[in-house]
């Protein structure tokens, strides 16, 4: 296990992420994980977010170490497209029983592992540890290098037990364990100044296939795509690559990095949803290239490739604009870059009444202010209840969001759109937002709406079960603001920083305790804004807040 | 009959089974206002809320004690705490439902004894009810875990009663196994109350994961039976368990409460029916219905007119050892062959499933044998759909999880009327393959050279 935790000392010290850059060293050292609340997260874990990073391998066998639980209950559940292999899609787990417990599952994993090759002979096994064998003790990595020589075949350990962290540190756990293991093995057959690699994508639906043939017209070869797609012998060379692009997802950006510090591929961070940001992403990868040896000509065929594709896509979406004149849309995303899909929903004529930024940056707020106005509607932390009622009220007529909080949206009778991982379509690259457009036409305009919102015939209209949802919150409300306590309380229940769930209420008091006045001072007494420092932003305004009537008094 | 085997693999590839503590949630969200909290790590709740949403279509409230790494060695008493608090202060439940997972497990957590400490710290959750259940991942499956949580209510939830005492004679428990669907239980719940009986369920997934617009908002279960009706149990004069998982949660009634049990072990059927019916008329002293009079006829109607293509199919399924008892039996009797039959765990009812042999093992043995014995017909949850296809053959989704398609909260097969759908949708399955991939063509029946063999014609 030590190694394990020096790797995820490692992953926290990532000096890519820009999250990571306004912490000093002790914090950093802390990193990302955040103190989870019992009784009050559901996240994924590291085994889960490790899973979803490498499963999209596709030839592969990807074995799971650990009791049923694992996955016996999530295989199967993400839609990862595959041109070739479906090996990918079989689920292999040791599923531990009792004895294995107790006296350690070490032999059974071996002989998985022997079963797994005499069966399906895949070119490499990829082995993930879980909780309970980490528990007790179970030595993957001793395992896996006894068996790859035994077998001569890669068996590659992936250290992701889920306590150790959430989602988003098994993402990176995973890509250490393809540059400790996999990346640099083998060579390309030949290599070309147009080869890349896509980083952080995983082909959800499909969707990169929206991409992929104009990069096939440039003639840019995707040397690997980790993982969406991918190929283990394309991943075991992939370190020959001129170039890379991180999709926008920071999942993997310890891969990026040091691809570039140990072979030198420059990398950038781009993303293809929206129109305007596919345009970038493809200049990008052109400059790159061109900056790595391919010849100065490739921009200019870039260029001409983006024209026609913008020109394409934004005839497209003109014609959709007179069915969307007057239609607001509610945008409840991980906030990370919603903004790349705002301008091609303004374009269409939408109008963006609220935005979700609850993991956004300053930065990212300021890029959302530039496209919605000053008074953009930015969500911090909206609970279902007031996105019910946001919707009710019909200040929006459908809500893009993730498939969690789908099902506020359709018991409040209102359209809603998956534009999360879960989504069965793709809204990739200059067809893909032409695709967004479609859908969201399909459901604002579904003639099912009108009916499910009259009440039954016998029902009064004012005691239907929408009227009596909403009465019910207005009560509530009404009497919190009836209240002067309850008020306060509530006022003061606000969070502010949601990495670490700090409230309003705890930095209002350790400002008047100690007389704070900026923002590291707060995150001394608090441990606000020692995570992800989104909620710089919200701390700044609590102090601007609390000084304005204190300047006041000393007039 | 059957002979059980065990799998004898160290690599279990495309599982049948899932883990045991979600089993135990799903019995809790059979609750009203009930928050079902797994002790575990936050990535084992995270996997069982998305399976729950995948098949329901719907909201699920489920939570976790979120255990790190450094809570699991050092045992998990401050997060069993914090997390009962912080469900009880924010979302207001009725009950908590505490279900071990395999981290805790292995630490050997006494959750038992961290309950008795919590309720002395916090005097106000002294009567809160709060249900716990051991239910290891590395033991047992999915049908395990409802098993013991739903005796388990019973022993905690149901107000003792003198086993001579005066009882109601309409009211009646039900304790239906987890293999019935919400749909299932609206169907029984209409037939109970046909025979003038006050059914109430134990739980009562019907009242909450039925598909239905909720009045009002609330992070908890809506609707399922409540924690005060639980508690009055014991006053009803019968207790219907339905599938042999539920003996002892029957048991465990009649012991607290003296309530005598009929445990019916399937309900999938005519003759199963038969007895259902007849004892519901039974205790309730009234005639049957003419509406179920009605549904035998169709019953039998169907069964008429469906033994053409079920008969001598030859049938591959993969279940939980209840449902497997249940859908076998109902189709042995239509005259189909149960060729293959694979299960997750052991149970009392496997040896009688109506075949040679059952094994406990997973969706790549089930889909072997299926290929060595040419079965017709698959029949297990949505899993098993990637075997159809390989396969190339038929395939009926039953069971949990179903994600791939819709319904799956409404799915029957209990009941007169339920058997009649389920004996048709297996029926025109068959039907509308034989159509696409098994046209006679003129070789069908051409005879070979030596002109002995007949290449037999394509009855599939
Ligand atoms: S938290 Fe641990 S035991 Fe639970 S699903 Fe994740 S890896 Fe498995």
């Amino acid at each position: 296990m030590s190694s394990l935790s020096a790797t995820i000392q490692d992953v926290f010290n990532e000096p890519g992420c820009g999250k990571n850059a306004n912490k000093t060293e002790a914090e950093r050292k802390k990193g990302c994980t955040k103190q989870l609340q019992p009784g009050g997260a559901a996240g994924g874990c590291a085994f889960d977010g490790a899973k979803i990073a490498l499963q999209p391998f596709t030839d592969v066998a990807h074995l799971v170490h650990g009791p049923i639980a694992c996955e016996g209950n999530s295989w199967d559940n993400r839609g990862s497209a595959s041109s070739g292999s479906d090996l990918w899609r079989r689920s292999f787990t040791t599923d531990m029983n009792e004895t294995d417990i107790v006296f350690g599952g070490e032999k059974r994993l071996y002989k998985a592992i022997k079963e797994v090759i005499d069966k399906y002979d895949p070119p490499a096994i990829f082995v993930y540890q879980t909780c309970v064998p980490a528990m007790i003790g179970d030595d993957i990595n001793a395992v896996c290098k006894a068996a790859a020589t035994k077998f001569g075949k890669p068996v590659i350990p992936v250290n992701s037990p889920g306590f150790v962290g959430p989602k988003n540190l098994g993402n990176k756990l995973a890509g250490e364990a393809l540059l400790e293991h996999v990346i640099g093995t083998e060579e390309p057959d030949y290599t070309t100044p147009y080869d890349i690699n896509i980083i952080g994508e995983y082909n959800l639906s499909g969707e990169f296939w929206q991409i992929k043939p104009l990069l096939d017209e440039l003639g840019i070869r995707i040397l690997s795509c980790i993982s969406g797609d991918g190929k283990y012998r394309e991943l075991a060379y992939s370190h020959r690559a001129k170039a890379a692009m991180m999709v926008c997802s920071k999942a993997m950006i310890n891969v990026a990095r040091k691809m570039e510090e140990r072979y030198g591929i420059p990398y950038f961070e781009g993303s293809f949803y929206g129109i305007q940001d596919s345009s970038d992403s493809l200049r990008e990868i052109a400059r790159l290239l061109i900056e790595r040896g391919a010849p100065a000509e490739l921009m200019d065929r870039t260029e001409a490739v983006i024209a026609r594709e913008e020109a394409k896509a934004w005839a497209a979406i003109e014609r959709f604009k007179p069915r969307f004149k007057d239609k607001k849309v509610l945008l409840i995303t991980g906030g990370v870059k919603s903004w790349s899909v705002v301008a091609a929903l303004q374009e269409a004529g939408l109008e963006i009444v609220g935005t979700s930024v609850k993991k956004s940056t300053k930065e990212d707020k300021e890029r959302i202010k530039e496209l919605m106005g000053q008074d953009a509607h930015m969500i911090e932390d909206m609970t279902p209840r007031e996105m019910y009622k946001m919707l009710k009220d019909a200040r929006a007529d459908i809500m893009l969001s993730g498939g969690k909080s789908q099902f506020v949206a359709l018991k409040a009778a209102m359209p809603w759109l998956d534009i999360n991982q879960e989504r069965c379509h793709g809204y990739m690259g200059y067809i893909g937002m032409v695709k967004l457009m479609e859908e969201i036409e399909k459901a604002l305009y579904n003639p099912m709406w009108a009916q499910l919102r009259k009440p039954a015939p016998w029902d009064d209209a004012g005691v239907n079960w929408q009227s009596k949802a909403m009465a019910q919150m207005d009560a509530q409300a009404a009497e919190i603001a009836a209240d002067p306590v309850r008020a306060e309380e509530a006022r003061r229940a606000r969070k502010i920083c949601f990495c670490k769930t700090v409230d309003l209420g705890t930095v209002e008091d350790a400002i008047a305790a100690h007389g704070l006045s900026t923002v590291d001072g707060v995150k001394e007494h608090t441990n606000a804004s020692g995570g992800c420092g989104a909620c710089k932003g919200r701390i700044e305004d609590v102090l601007a807040a609390r000084s304005a009537p204190m300047l006041q008094a000393a007039e | 009959m059957a002979i059980v085997t065990t799998s004898k693999k160290a690599c279990s590839v495309n599982p049948l089974k899932m883990s045991q503590p979600i089993g135990g949630s799903f019995a809790f969200m059979g609750l009203r206002g009930a928050m079902p909290l797994l002790h575990g790590s936050q990535g084992c709740t995270s996997f069982g809320l998305t399976l729950f949403v995948r098949h329901f279509k719907e909201a699920v409230p489920m939570q976790t004690t979120a255990m790190s790494e450094v809570a699991t060695v050092l045992g998990g008493y401050e997060n069993v705490e914090q997390a009962i608090l912080n469900i009880y202060n924010r979302t207001k439940p009725e009950i908590i439902g505490i279900n071990s997972t395999g981290v805790t497990e292995t630490k050997g957590d006494d959750v038992e004894g961290f309950i008795r400490l919590i309720r002395q710290k916090h005097p106000h959750l002294e009567k809160f009810p709060l249900v716990y259940v051991a239910t290891p991942d590395f033991k047992d499956a999915f049908q395990d875990g409802w098993e013991k949580t739903v005796a388990r209510m019973v022993e905690v939830l149901v107000d003792p009663v003198e086993a001579a005492a005066v009882r109601d004679p309409a009211r009646v428990n039900v304790l239906p196994g987890c293999h019935l669907t919400p749909g299932d239980l609206d169907e029984l719940r209409t037939i109970f109350e046909d025979f003038g009986l006050k059914p109430a369920f134990l739980p009562d997934l019907a009242g909450s994961l039925d598909g239905h617009i909720p009045d009002e908002f609330t992070p908890t279960t809506i609707g399922g039976i409540g924690v005060d009706e639980i508690a009055t149990m014991g006053q009803a004069a019968w207790t219907i368990a339905i599938g042999a998982q539920m003996q002892r949660a029957a048991e465990a009634m009649q012991k607290r409460a003296g309530v005598p049990f009929r445990l019916f072990e399937r309900l999938c059927g005519l003759i199963p029916n038969d007895e259902f019916i007849a004892f519901l008329s039974e205790i309730s002293g009234r005639p049957v219905p003419a509406k179920y009079r009605r549904q035998r006829g169709q019953l039998a109607d169907a069964m008429l007119d469906a033994h053409f293509h079920i008969g001598g199919r030859k049938l591959a399924i993969g279940a939980e050892p209840d449902l497997l008892f249940d859908l076998s039996s109902m189709l042995h009797e239509m005259g189909a062959e149960v060729a293959v039959a694979v299960t997750t765990t052991v149970s009392p009812v496997l040896e009688r499933v109506r075949t040679q042999e059952v094994l406990i093992g997973d969706l790549e043995d089930l889909e072997e044998l299926a290929k060595a014995r040419d079965c017709d017909l698959l029949i297990t949850h949505s899993h098993g759909r990637q075997a159809a296809s390989r396969l190339k053959i038929p395939f009926y989704r039953a069971g949990f999880p179903m994600f791939d398609r819709l319904c799956a909260g409404h799915q029957l097969s209990v009941g007169y009327r339920g058997t009649r759908d389920l004996i048709f949708d297996l029926a025109n399955l068959v039907i509308a393959d034989r159509e696409a991939n098994h046209q006679p063509t003129p070789d069908t029946w051409r005879t070979t050279d030596s002109g002995l063999q007949v290449v037999p014609p394509q009855l599939h």
